[in-house]
């Protein structure tokens, strides 16, 4: 399968998500569009380490070239749980303040 | 067309699909139900790679822990889906058109880029993703940073624990 299928594919999904931050207010819908653009990143790692595996094998038959993108992308989920942990905190938090999650009421960040 | 082939399609159509349902669905909880299939639709294109750690790793931690925790949190904030607040149209007109000319800009970037043209990507076949390798390779090369992800679980779990008890 050549490199840019994955590519276009992991663009796309990417551009869902970034559509998504920008058009909707609820705070927990825009949270899951970061975690679908984090997704894609990480299918696209994945089909570059096996891209960069399969150039490595032409050279050393024992290659395990590529093998350091599918440690990142574990890393990635790692930080990735982390962070949805604290952030969906500060959301429920936000919540418990405004009783909303309309993002628009960050705005009071500002001053 | 191979088996490869159809299932790559046919995988990417059924992400895509669901990602945009995400996006659609007014419930919240219809878009994390849709959010759930286009992580398996992932790990099945993890699996077609042959990366079957990542693939299990994609399923127990994504589809399963933190959209358990969405829903969950969803749940507990009873967010009703009629008085959800909308952006005014305009601005949705516009989101939805930088985001699409980001996509094509993008896109009209890769396909001129001649470094990639003829790279295949290896399918169904290298043992990178098992988990032997990936083993080996965490536990020595990367076992440093193996060891601060739990000091980050430690930190996130505390600074959760205050944020929600305030």
């Amino acid at each position: 399968m050549p490199i840019q299928y994955y590519i276009f594919f992991c663009l796309t999904l990417f551009s869902i998500g970034v559509i998504g931050v920008l058009t909707r207010r609820n705070a927990i819908i825009v949270f899951m569009c970061v975690e679908l653009m984090l997704n894609a990143v990480n299918l696209l790692l994945v089909a570059f380490s096996k891209m960069h595996h399969a150039a490595g094998l032409k050279i050393a038959a024992a290659s395990t070239a590529g093998i350091d993108a599918q440690i990142f992308v574990f890393f990635i989920m790692v930080v990735a749980a982390a962070e949805v942990s604290v952030g969906l905190a500060i959301i429920v938090m936000m919540f418990r303040n405004t009783h909303s999650i309309d993002i628009n009421f960050l705005n009071r960040l500002k001053n | 067309m191979s088996t490869l082939e159809i299932l790559f399609f046919a995988l990417s159509a059924f992400a895509v699909i669901s990602a945009a349902m995400v996006l659609i669905s007014k419930n919240p909880i219809h878009s994390v139900l849709w959010l759930i299939l286009v992580f398996f639709a992932i790990s099945g294109h993890y699996i077609l790679l042959n990366a079957q750690f990542l693939a299990i790793v994609n399923i127990i931690v994504y589809a399963g822990a933190i959209m358990v925790l969405f829903l969950f949190v969803i749940m507990l904030m009873n967010v009703k889906s009629d008085n959800e607040p909308q952006k005014k149209l305009f601005t949705k007109f516009i989101g939805v058109l930088s985001g699409g000319s980001l996509l094509t800009l993008l896109i009209a970037l890769v396909k001129q880029t001649v470094q990639l043209e003829g790279k295949e990507v290896m399918m169904k076949e290298g043992t990178i993703g098992l988990i032997h390798p990936l083993g080996k390779a965490l536990f020595s090369d990367y076992v440093v940073p193996f060891e601060i992800s739990s000091v980050l679980f430690l930190s996130a779990m505390v600074g959760a624990v205050i944020i929600g008890k305030k």
